[in-house]
């Protein structure tokens, strides 16, 4: 009887409306990715050999240094732009806020072009060189930019947002308290840095960083551009090159679990830090107003990354655009612009709202299958965006196929291929792919929401989605809205997904952009590539702007 | 009620297919701008709707793949003739009926079985420095592997797949053994580990990074017609030279097309492919992306013939498609990046 009454207690703990829901979301979302895991039991001893016995290694070794390389360079960068701009006052420090968050709206690829045209062999940088110093090839020594380290600064240079974004959250919402402190008790300012204000930021700027470099293993098209081997170039040289669809997808599998591995590690490092600070209305910390050499180098050295990963690269387009836009700036053109921002929208409402349903339900049901689920959802984000969207192509149109044959035997009619031939393919596939980001940033806003808030709100009435509504929401209203245009400003550079979903007579500006660069007319994918910057940099200010406002009553959130 | 309408126009958006009168649906991997001109003027001709994705051939594949029979395609458009032989390998295509403007067309750029048929022809070629002491040799790929060019080859990555079929012709030409040495020997005989794509190694050429690159023509052509004047003068800089002209030929590769197996507008696709071999057609793509007519009476443009007339390899095309993969390995084997 006890052992009966047990067994309904867990029923009744697990299947209610949310636990159904988050599974049956989470399913859908996640059979792209699942798909990449069913190969594994269709073994390909063949080629794996052969793989084994060639290339294999480098694929393996390069990706790791790809995305190590990525990630202390994020965290470096990151931080320490982050730390200046949210401790001390300086001339220009209010614009450079925004400033430094400009090469989000950078796609890699397209960094990557810019880069490659100003430096490489007959760039225009090496020709002055050789010009100036009359030397031939070989006289001198110029670093590859076309290399692994290349590739690693380019990937840096425009991810580092990620890490700054959430350290400077975490730094800004550190109460004042802490620093005076540490100050009573005679702690040194450089020793109150790394025992106190860094090992409290230390969940949010890893957590960064876990991003930027899962962005950096799923990252084709620098890699490819590059001609470096990685796991992803290989996943498609075994592909279409050996034309076997099942190895690749183990070796996207294999991928995967490189970035399961990440994760885990950063869990674990964060799993005995759970902070909640405290109800009371905590002084917020005061900027320390910087004088003499200070106040000249450090907004300096604040500048440089902006200056690299954003306004060096904007001028070389704008060069390059100036003299094709005439070609370029057609009638359809604005339509391109159109579809790319209507598109990027729509999938953005559509993962913030997921992303706030799924970690809301995590939080009304810890329990294991919940939190499994999540995770292979987020998973997504290491996914190449090709393997996701291959994988998204063969299930919808199954599903399609089914339909049909239903609606052929029933009505005699066939719909058409309602799922797999429209934009609803497109919205999933960013859905699985980004849903991530929307629940990194959603995840970091609830946890600061001390649980007793729920608490009071329930014992008051309110309904599980009336608290997320009236309560979490507006309690974190820069999460909310920085994981929405996260999301968007990635939709609008995502590109291989788009290119093989897309309906017939869609294109978007990143299509655009890539046709004419993967046809090696880098100058006419100048315009296209603008306007991605353009369109993007609108959220990325929003979202400073909105940073900015919202932290003077960042106490609210405690 | 508000937010129930807005939903539905979001759904019916999302979800409803265009619904024309007569029309052909495109599949393509060819780019846009290097098809949409000539897909407007057969509209414009015949007043048939031509719907068109673009995409890489081997996402197109697995597409129509998936889709099976409720596949809206009628038409598949590659630029090389190895996705079109794997689409016919997959049974995703069916045969092309002989009309007269195919019977035109010169037997080794067809399927034997009339699965698919060549559009424009492209050539992958040495290119050299206009002053250099090769430019008026006699230059062979096989001589490419010898001790007189180490260090002065440039070429990309072996993932890319004019390179793959290159390597596949040799295999089908020369056999396993001697295509393994060639590849392994030009692999040694490398200025630079590959990378970027062929106008990049015609700029290395041009700056005398390296001393012979092999590239497809109609990226030299591209840089010689570019906005960019630096573009146009290192064009200038580099010569073409027609390899293997006292043996096989010069490799060379095929656009083409494919009927799709479930084609739903049959008669229009084949409308279509007849007017992409029209003589009109054919002179667009020597003009505008300088690529070689697959017709043996279209005049070549002045740029083209700028390059000079040469002898073609003479295998059938299908075997560079059967040959892929066993050229990849090769690569691979040969630590060809």
């Amino acid at each position: 009887m006890k052992y009966i009454n047990w067994l309904l207690s867990c029923f009744h703990s697990w299947f209610n409306a949310w636990f159904v829901g988050i599974f049956i979301g989470c399913t859908i979302i996640a059979a792209p990715i699942g798909l990449v895991f069913v190969s594994v039991f269709f073994p390909q001893p063949e080629i794996w050999q052969h793989l084994y016995s060639t290339v294999l290694s480098d694929y393996i070794v390069n990706s790791l240094v790809l995305a190590f390389g990525v990630g202390v360079l994020v965290i470096v960068i990151g931080t320490v732009l982050a730390w200046c701009i949210a401790r001390y006052e300086f001339a220009g420090r209010k614009q450079l806020q925004w400033l430094v968050l400009l090469p989000m709206a950078m796609p890699a690829y397209i960094i990557a072009y810019t880069y490659t045209g100003l430096l490489d062999f007959a760039g225009p940088v090496q020709t002055l060189l050789r010009k100036t110093f009359d030397w031939q090839y070989a006289d001198y020594y110029f670093p590859d930019i076309r290399s692994l380290s290349g590739a690693i600064i380019m990937l840096s240079l425009v991810l580092y947002p990620y890490v700054y974004m959430l350290a400077r959250t975490a730094f800004s919402e550190q109460p004042a308290s802490l620093e005076e402190v540490s100050r009573s008790l005679g702690v040194s300012t450089s020793k109150h840095l790394f025992k106190v204000v860094l090992p409290l930021a230390r969940p949010a700027i890893l957590m960064g960083a876990a991003l930027a470099m899962m962005e950096a293993f799923a990252d084709y098209g620098t890699v490819q551009y590059f001609g470096l081997s990685t796991f992803t170039t290989g996943i498609f040289r075994t592909w279409f090159g050996l034309g076997n669809g099942i190895a690749a997808a183990q070796l996207a599998a294999m991928l995967t679990s490189f970035v399961v591995l990440l994760l885990v590690i950063e869990y674990l490092s964060r799993r005995k830090i759970r902070y909640y600070f405290q109800g009371q209305r905590a002084q917020r910390v005061n900027r320390k107003k910087l004088t003499g050499s200070k106040a000249f180098w450090v907004p300096f050295v604040c500048v440089i990354p902006v200056f690299f990963g954003f306004i060096l690269p904007v001028l070389q387009l704008f060069n390059w655009a100036a003299r094709t836009y005439s070609k370029q700036l057609t009638r359809e053109f604005w339509l391109l612009l159109w579809n790319s921002f209507y598109l990027a929208a729509i999938a953005a409402v559509t993962a913030l709202t997921l992303a706030l349903l799924f970690a809301y339900g995590k939080r009304l049901n810890p329990i294991k299958p919940i939190r499994f689920l999540i995770g292979v959802v987020n998973l997504g984000y290491a996914v190449p965006g090709t393997v996701i969207a291959i994988g998204a192509m063969i299930s919808l149109s199954w599903l399609d196929i089914q339909i049909n044959t239903l609606t052929e035997n029933w009505f005699d009619v066939s719909v058409g291929l309602i799922f797999s031939g429209s934009l609803f393919a497109l919205i999933l596939v960013y859905s699985s792919r980004f849903l991530a980001v929307a629940m990194h940033n959603i995840d970091t806003g609830l946890a600061r929401v001390k649980p007793s808030m729920d608490d009071a709100a329930r014992s008051l009435g309110y309904k599980p989605l009336q608290v997320l509504k009236t309560i979490h929401v507006p309690l974190m209203k820069t999460s909310v809205l920085s994981a929405l245009l996260l999301v968007f400003v990635d939709v609008l550079k995502e590109l291989p997904a788009t290119l093989i979903l897309r309906p017939f007579n869609f294109n978007t500006l990143a299509v655009r952009a890539f046709e004419l660069a993967s046809d090696e007319r880098l100058m006419d994918a100048a315009l296209p590539a603008l306007a991605i910057v353009s369109v993007g940099i609108l959220p990325v200010i929003l979202l400073t702007m909105l940073m900015d406002k919202s932290s003077p009553n960042s106490s609210q959130v405690n | 009620m508000k937010k129930f309408i807005f939903c539905t126009f979001f759904l019916v958006t999302m979800m409803s297919p265009t619904v024309e009168a007569e029309q052909v649906n495109l599949y393509s991997a060819r780019k846009e701008a290097l098809i949409k001109p000539l897909l407007d003027k057969f509209t414009q001709q015949t007043g048939i709707t031509v719907n068109l994705v673009t995409g890489k051939a081997d996402n197109l594949i697995t597409r129509l793949k998936s889709e099976g029979k409720y596949s809206p395609a009628d038409i598949l458009l590659t630029t090389d003739v190895g996705r079109l032989y794997r689409a016919k390998q997959q049974g995703l295509t069916q045969q092309i009926e002989m009309s007269d403007a195919i019977a035109t067309l010169p037997n080794n750029f067809r399927d034997e079985q009339g699965y698919w048929l060549g559009l424009s022809l492209r050539a992958r070629t040495l290119m050299v420095s206009v002053d250099s002491a090769d430019a008026n040799s006699m230059i062979d790929l096989e001589d490419l592997i010898t001790p007189h060019w180490k260090g002065r080859v440039c070429i990309r990555s072996s993932s890319n797949i004019y390179n793959q079929s290159m390597v596949a012709s040799l295999i089908a030409q020369l056999g396993e053994t001697a295509a393994q040495e060639w590849v392994n020997g030009l692999v040694k005989n490398f200025a630079r580990s590959p990378q970027g794509g062929d106008r990049d190694q015609i700029k290395a050429v041009a700056a005398g990074l390296c001393d012979v690159a092999i590239a497809n023509t109609y990226y030299l052509a591209g840089m010689l017609g570019s906005e960019d004047k630096t573009t146009r003068q290192e064009a200038k800089k580099v010569k073409v030279v027609w390899p293997n002209q006292t043996n096989r030929g010069t490799h060379i590769n095929i656009s083409g097309v494919a009927l799709a197996k479930y084609a739903p507008n049959k008669a229009a696709a084949v409308k279509l492919i007849d007017f992409l071999l029209s003589k009109e057609s054919q002179l667009w793509y020597a003009t505008t992306n300088h690529e070689y007519p697959v017709l043996p009476d279209i005049a070549w443009s002045e740029l083209l013939q700028s390059f000079g007339t040469f002898k073609t390899e003479e295998i059938h095309l299908g075997k560079l498609g059967e040959l892929n993969a066993a050229a990849v390995k090769m690569m691979d084997r040969a630590q060809w990046k």
